[in-house]
C-alpha cells in the first residue's frame, strides 16, 4: 500500500449524489479471483459507449467524452470530489480497489457510506468529509477552473482550498496512524491473540459447531 | 440513560468487545462468518501469503449464490469466470477445512437464507459476511453486519474486527398493516422518508406492536434493506416468534441448553428506560403498498402516489431526481399505476423464503401472467426450492407462466446471465433499483411480492389491493 501524509492534486468533480458501488463497478466485474485491472471498470457503465461485459473488452470501449474520467481537462486529478453519501449499497471492496486502479488516493463528499468508508481505509484511499458550505465552493471553484489544486494534510487534519484557506477534516487517531504509518491492520489484531484465546473461555455459543 | 439502561444492540455489542485500547476501534469477537464465491478470494489469497491459518473454520461457513446459475444446477457452467470464481472457493474452503454447501447440497442457497434455516442465526450472536444484507440475520436479535473483503480476512484468522461503536436509532411501528400492505412496505416507506444515507453510523432497532406482530421471514425482510435506509444493521427483539422459528432447527442448540439458551435469550430485549440516539416513528395502519420510481431504494411512494417533481426537491436532490428520471425514462408528476412493464422478479434475500413463495403463488393461483411479461421466480436456497415443491407451489408458478428456478441470488445482482436488457422495466422483490443493478440499462421499480405478482398477472404496474380482494381477505 502506498503512503502519503500530504498531497496536492486537482480535482474530478462528479456531483451525483449517492453514488454507489454498483456504479463505481458493476457486479459482474465481480468474477474475479484477485485485485488486477479492476481500474480500467470503474465507473464503466458511465465511462464508456459501448457495453462493457468482460475486463478483456475495457480496451476497445468507446471513452465516453461527457465523463469526467475522460475529460483531458481533468487528466491526472487524484482526488474525487463527489456528491453526498458517496459508495452507498454493496459492501464489495472491488470499488475502492477499482478507484485506486484509476489513481484516485481521495475522495471529498459531505459523507460516505459505512462500509465503504470502512473498506476505503483499509486500502489507503482516504475519504475526506467537508462541510456543505465547503464542498458547495469546491464545486463553484472545480467548475470555474479545472486547474485549480488542493492540498489534503493527513498529519494535520487539513485541507487546504484553492483560495488559500483550510478546513479540518474529520479522521480519528487510528485511521491516521494507519494511514501515515502504514499499520497493517491484521498484524495489528493478530497482536490480541492472547486476550482472544481467554475471551473464548468464558463466551457462550449455542449449539452445534459447523463441520 | 436511566441506571444502565441498555438497548438490544448495546447488550449484543456489549457481550463480543475482547478488548478496547484507548484511541483504537474496540476488537470485536464474531460468532459466525459466512462466506460466498465473490468477495472472497483475494481474503484468502492474503491468508495464504501470510502464511496464516483460519482460527474457527467451526464457526464459518461458506455456499454459493452470488455468481451461480439458477439454470439445472448439474449442468457444466457456461460462465468461465464463475466457474472458476466456484473453484476457488472449493479449493479454499477445502485447505482450510470451511465447510461449503455448494451446488447440488441441499443445503445450498443465499447467505442469508440458509443462515437462519439452518438455525446458525441466533439472538445476540455477531454475524458478519462479505455481503452488504447481513443486517437480515439482526431479525433474530443477531448484530449482523457486511463487511469488506479486508476485513473477511481478518475475521479468517482472528474471529474478530476492528470495530468502532454505532449509535443507535429506534425506529419504531406502531400500529397493524391493512390487507395487501407487508413488511417490504414498511422498510420500503422508511428508506423514502429518512434516505438512503439516512441511518449512516447508526444501527436500527426495530420497534412496536407492528413489528412484534411480523414473522420472522417478514421481520428479515425489513432487517435485509436496514444497509439502503445506510445503517450497517438493523435489530429486532428476539421473542416467542422468534424461539419458535429456531427451535429443532439444526444448528440451534437442543434439550437442556435450549433451556439455558432461551433464559439467556430472553434477557437481551431493550430495557425499560434505555435511550436511543435517534427516534423514527410510523403508523403501520397509514401504509400503503409502496414502489420505488427512482435508481435508489429511497426515491419510494406509496403505488397510488405520484412521481416528485424536481421544482419541489432542494437543488441537490433536484439534480439527483432529474438524473434518476432521465435514467428511468420517466416523468415527474406521473403515476407508475397502468406502466406497462416487461419482466417481473420473485426472489433475492429480501423476499424469495418459502412465505414470500406462498404468498405469491396464493395471488397467482388459477390465473396467468400477461403474455408480454417475463416472470421469473427464484427460491433462497434449495431447500426453500424443495419446500415450494413439496407443497405444489411451483406448479402454481408454472401455470401461471412463470420460470421456476434453482437456488441464487441471480436477477438481484444479475451477475449469472439472469438480467434485464437495456431499457426494460421490472418490477422486483430484491433490494436495490440502482442504475444498471438488474442488467446495464434495465429499470427496476421494487416491491413487495403481491405487487409484484400483481404486476405479472396485469403487465403493468397494479395496485394489489383492487385485484386481490378476495384473496388478502383470506390471508
Amino acid at each position: 500500500m502506498e503512503q502519503f501524509t500530504q498531497l496536492t492534486s486537482r480535482l474530478m468533480p462528479i456531483p451525483t449524489e449517492n453514488v454507489d458501488t454498483d456504479q463505481i463497478i458493476p457486479a459482474r466485474f465481480l468474477k474475479v479471483t484477485d485485485k488486477e485491472g479492476l481500474g480500467k471498470v470503474c465507473f464503466c457503465d458511465w465511462r464508456y459507449l459501448d457495453t462493457v461485459a468482460k475486463l478483456s473488452d475495457a480496451d476497445a470501449a468507446r471513452p465516453n467524452p461527457d465523463f469526467v474520467l475522460n475529460d483531458e481537462r481533468y487528466a491526472g486529478a487524484k482526488i474525487v470530489l463527489a456528491g453526498d453519501n458517496f459508495g452507498a449499497g454493496s459492501s464489495r471492496e472491488h470499488a475502492s480497489w477499482a478507484l485506486m486502479g484509476t489513481g484516485i488516493v481521495a475522495v471529498i463528499s459531505t459523507s460516505f457510506a459505512d462500509i465503504f468508508r470502512s473498506n476505503a481505509l483499509k486500502n489507503g484511499l482516504l475519504p475526506i468529509i467537508v462541510s456543505p458550505e465547503t464542498h458547495h465552493k469546491l464545486f463553484e471553484m472545480v467548475e470555474s477552473d479545472p486547474n485549480v489544486e488542493v492540498t489534503v494534510d493527513i498529519e494535520n487534519d487539513t485541507l487546504r482550498l484553492p483560495d488559500g484557506t483550510t478546513e479540518t477534516f474529520p479522521i480519528d487517531n487510528f485511521s491516521r496512524k494507519c494511514l501515515i504509518q502504514g499499520v497493517d491492520q491484521l498484524g495489528y489484531l493478530m497482536g490480541f491473540k492472547d486476550q482472544v484465546e481467554e475471551f473464548e473461555k468464558d463466551h457462550v455459543v449455542y449449539g452445534a459447531p459447523i463441520e | 440513560m436511566s441506571d444502565g439502561a441498555k438497548t438490544l444492540f448495546e447488550k449484543v455489542w456489549d457481550r463480543h468487545v475482547v478488548a478496547e485500547e484507548p484511541d483504537s476501534p474496540s476488537v470485536l469477537y464474531i460468532d459466525l462468518h459466512l462466506i460466498h464465491e465473490v468477495t472472497s478470494p483475494q481474503a484468502f489469497t492474503g491468508l495464504r501469503n501470510r502464511g496464516l491459518t483460519v482460527r474457527r473454520p467451526d464457526r464459518t461457513l461458506a455456499t454459493m449464490d452470488h455468481s451461480t446459475p439458477t439454470t439445472p444446477h448439474h449442468m457444466p457452467m457456461e460462465d468461465a469466470l464463475a466457474a472458476a470464481q466456484l473453484k476457488a472457493l472449493e479449493q479454499n474452503t477445502g485447505q482450510y477445512g470451511i465447510t461449503l454447501y455448494g451446488l447440488g447440497d441441499e443445503n445450498q442457497g443465499i447467505v442469508h437464507v440458509i443462515g437462519p434455516q439452518l438455525g446458525l442465526t441466533q439472538p445476540g450472536k455477531t454475524i458478519v459476511c462479505g455481503d452488504s444484507h447481513t443486517s437480515t440475520h439482526g431479525a433474530f436479535g443477531a448484530l449482523g453486519f457486511g463487511i469488506g473483503t479486508s476485513e473477511i480476512e481478518h475475521v479468517l484468522a482472528t474471529q474478530t474486527l476492528l470495530q468502532r461503536k454505532p449509535k443507535t436509532y429506534e425506529v419504531r411501528v406502531d400500529g397493524q398493516l391493512r390487507p395487501g400492505v407487508s413488511a417490504k412496505d414498511i422498510i420500503l416507506y422508511l428508506i423514502s422518508r429518512i434516505g438512503i444515507g439516512g441511518g449512516t453510523g447508526h444501527v436500527f432497532e426495530y420497534r412496536g406492536e407492528a413489528i412484534e406482530s411480523l414473522g420472522m421471514e417478514q421481520r428479515m425482510t425489513i432487517c435485509n434493506m436496514s444497509i439502503e435506509g445506510g445503517a450497517r444493521a438493523g435489530m429486532i427483539a428476539p421473542d416467542d416468534t422468534t424461539f419458535e422459528y429456531l427451535a429443532g432447527r439444526k444448528h440451534a442448540p437442543h434439550g437442556k441448553e435450549w433451556e439455558r439458551a432461551l433464559a439467556d435469550w430472553r434477557t437481551l430485549p431493550t430495557d425499560p428506560g434505555a435511550e436511543f440516539d435517534t427516534s423514527f416513528f410510523i403508523n403501520a395502519s397509514e401504509l400503503e403498498p409502496m414502489i420505488t420510481y427512482g435508481t435508489n431504494p429511497g426515491m419510494g411512494m406509496p403505488i397510488t402516489g405520484r412521481i416528485p417533481r424536481p421544482e419541489d426537491m432542494s437543488p441537490e436532490q433536484r439534480g439527483t431526481l432529474e438524473k434518476a428520471l432521465e435514467y428511468m425514462d420517466l416523468r415527474p408528476g406521473e403515476s407508475l399505476l397502468g406502466k406497462d412493464i416487461n419482466v417481473v422478479f420473485i426472489g433475492s434475500c429480501t423476499n424469495s423464503r418459502i412465505s414470500d413463495l406462498r404468498l405469491a403463488a396464493k395471488m397467482l393461483e388459477g390465473r396467468k401472467k400477461a403474455p408480454h411479461v417475463r416472470l421469473v421466480v427464484v427460491p433462497g436456497s434449495t431447500a426453500v426450492k424443495h419446500q415450494a415443491e413439496r407443497e405444489g407451489l411451483d406448479k402454481v408458478f408454472k401455470e401461471a407462466g412463470a420460470e421456476w428456478r434453482e437456488a441464487g441470488c441471480s436477477m438481484c445482482i444479475a451477475m449469472n446471465g439472469d438480467q434485464l436488457e437495456p431499457g426494460q422495466y421490472a418490477v422486483s422483490t430484491n433490494n436495490r433499483n440502482f442504475e444498471g443493478r438488474q442488467g446495464k440499462g434495465g429499470r427496476t421499480f421494487l416491491a413487495s411480492p403481491v405487487s409484484a405478482a400483481a404486476a405479472a398477472i396485469t403487465g403493468q404496474v397494479t395496485d394489489p389491493r383492487k385485484l386481490f380482494e378476495r384473496e388478502l381477505a383470506a390471508v
